[in-house]
């Protein structure tokens, strides 16, 4: 059984370290939110999802986090079917989803002691430390979350999700309820984390630019709707490859080539297309 | 007058109203001179005959009720030896207390060890609250001394039944309270202790516990509340100790002071209970 769920093993190298099989979802079974997802996310790939609301991306990612099962189809990490939440993907949540009665220590030494349960305090406090400061949450770290803002929670909650170290970061929309200023800082954060641990990404977003911005690719999905009398389910409507190059920065980006057409590309996509006819 | 915290008014508005309370009481249980009535140069065989008749016109009619110096009087007394046992119709009122608050804190920790963990299962499933439910309302407005009868044929100990009572009034709202705290832990949550794999022991005591903690704490405040009526009507009905049952010796005793003291002494240590009660609340509160 195990074998036949292996990945034959040329797949299973760069292309295809998250792998989605024609997944659907369907609350009435002749009307799914979305049918036919197929996609792979290579090992230290930054893939952003863009969609309107209601076309399935969040089911999606918490089918990816093992929160939610799919009706129809499979997904696969590192070669093994993703059946339930794992300690190997760790998520961002859009609300940030601390614990409020936790300090900003003890909300992430829970992710840690979760992770390591063998671990001693010192080991864990180091370890919790070094992610705190990675976000730039030192003077932060013995606060409660009702103290911190927005922007610090949300850095919270990606350091609770690296602190874990995991094969997979599923990110939610994680900057959806923070004001423009505090979100590009942010992106910039997560942008250096990212390079720098070669972490493979997963993330829900709105912002077009952001997507440009973070993610090697970028899948444009549509949704349901009527369309001659015949309903279409959502999907997975075109994969955009960024061509901008790697090492791109927030300040430079929209001045560099190609940059206006991506832009326009997935614009054009989202107000004719998306929600097509 | 504005320089004044208005804690400190408060205080001063209380004091007033103490006061104003405690001479109203005075005045009320001074009766006025039986004796007025009588005409001035009454003969010494009139005067006579008027005390004969119960009449003594020296004498002021008494209310039978205490005025406020005698009951603080006896509060003296009985607080300067609260201790002392003279047998079982004369014992002090620390030690009726504590047999009131030992019965309390014994049916409380039942109800606790009870409700808990059954408002848990409740809580987390629908069917166990679908199921549970009926019996929860039908049993939830018994009036916990109708259980009293039941409780001494059974229990076949009057102290015993004591703590029945007050174990089965505690129960339902710290039941209730902690069903719908546990249901009520939010979504996001839950689906953080999923992701990092947590056992389910690990789970219920380090997030579901601490995030229904206000609601639980708050269903333990009331239980408490509605414990230490009750055992003072239960204590009433039962005899021997406590401090509902020293009242009601008092009151076959005929003495109202020590009725009056008994009655202050149940809503000061109810209130102590209620602050205890609070602070914790207050432990366990956390802002979102």
């Amino acid at each position: 059984m195990l074998n036949e769920q292996q990945a034959t093993p040329k797949a299973l190298g760069q292309a295809g370290f998250l792998k989605i099989e024609k997944l659907g979802k369907a609350y009435h079974a002749d009307k799914p939110v979305f049918a036919d997802v197929s996609f792979t996310v290579a090992r230290g790939e930054f893939v952003c999802i863009i969609g309107h609301s209601g076309c399935g991306k969040t089911t999606i990612l918490n089918v990816l986090a093992g929160l939610d099962t799919a009706s129809v189809g499979h997904a696969f990490m590192d070669g093994r079917e993703i059946a339930g939440p794992s300690l190997e993907r760790g998520v961002v949540f859009q609300s940030h989803a601390l614990m409020p009665w936790l300090t900003v220590r003890q909300n992430i030494a829970f992710a840690v002691q979760s992770k390591w349960p063998e671990w001693k305090a010192p080991q864990i406090s180091t370890h919790v430390e070094k992610h705190v400061e990675m976000v730039g949450l030192l003077p932060a770290i013995d606060k409660k979350p009702s103290q911190l803002s927005g922007g610090m929670k949300q850095r919270v909650g990606i350091a609770r999700a690296f602190a874990i170290q995991p094969k997979m970061l599923l990110l939610d929309e994680p900057f959806g309820a923070l004001d423009a200023l505090t979100r590009g800082t942010i992106q910039d954060e997560l942008m250096g984390i990212v390079r720098q641990t070669q972490q493979t990404v997963f993330m829900i977003t709105h912002d077009v630019d952001e997507a440009i911005l973070l993610s090697d690719r970028i899948l444009l999905m549509s949704n349901g709707n009527e369309h001659k009398g015949h309903y279409v389910p959502g999907g997975l409507a075109e994969v955009v490859v960024n061509p901008l190059p790697k090492d791109r920065t927030r300040a430079q980006l929209h001045h560099l080539p190609g940059y206006y057409e991506m832009r326009n590309h997935i614009v054009d996509f989202l107000v004719s297309r998306a929600k097509a006819h | 007058m504005n320089t004044l915290s208005v804690n400190l008014r408060a205080a001063l508005v209380s004091c007033l109203i103490l006061i104003f309370f405690l001479g109203a009481w005075q005045l009320s249980t001074q009766g006025p001179a039986i004796g007025a009535a009588t005409k001035v140069g009454a003969t010494a065989e009139e005067i006579e005959y008027q005390k004969m008749m119960g009449k003594d016109p020296g004498a002021s009619k008494s209310t039978g009720f205490p005025p406020p110096v005698e009951v603080g009087k006896a509060i003296l007394k009985q607080l300067s030896n609260p201790f002392y046992d003279n047998g079982p119709n004369d014992k002090g009122i620390g030690i009726q207390l504590a047999h009131s608050l030992g019965r309390v804190g014994l049916g409380f920790l039942l109800a606790v060890m009870v409700a808990l963990p059954l408002g848990f299962l409740i809580g987390m499933s629908p069917l166990m609250h679908k199921a549970i439910d009926p019996f929860i309302q039908v049993l939830k407005p018994i009036s916990p001394l109708a259980w009293m009868p039941l409780a001494l044929y059974t229990l076949k100990d009057s102290s015993v039944s004591g703590i029945f009572v007050i174990f089965i009034c505690s129960v339902w709202p710290m039941l209730i309270n902690t069903a719908f705290g546990v249901a009520s832990v939010k979504r996001e949550w839950l689906n953080v202790a999923n992701t990092l794999e947590v056992k389910p022991l690990r789970k219920a005591f380090l997030v579901i516990l601490p995030a229904a903690a206000p609601t639980i704490v708050t269903g333990m405040r009331i239980s408490m509340g509605i414990a230490w009526l009750v055992i003072v009507a239960a204590e009433m009905l039962v005899g021997g100790t406590g401090i509902g049952y020293f009242v009601w010796n008092e009151w076959n005793n005929l003495s109202l002071v020590n009725v009056i003291f008994a009655v202050l002494m149940i809503g000061v240590v109810g209130m102590l209970l209620d602050m205890a009660f609070a602070k914790l609340q207050k432990e366990v509160t956390y802002v979102e």
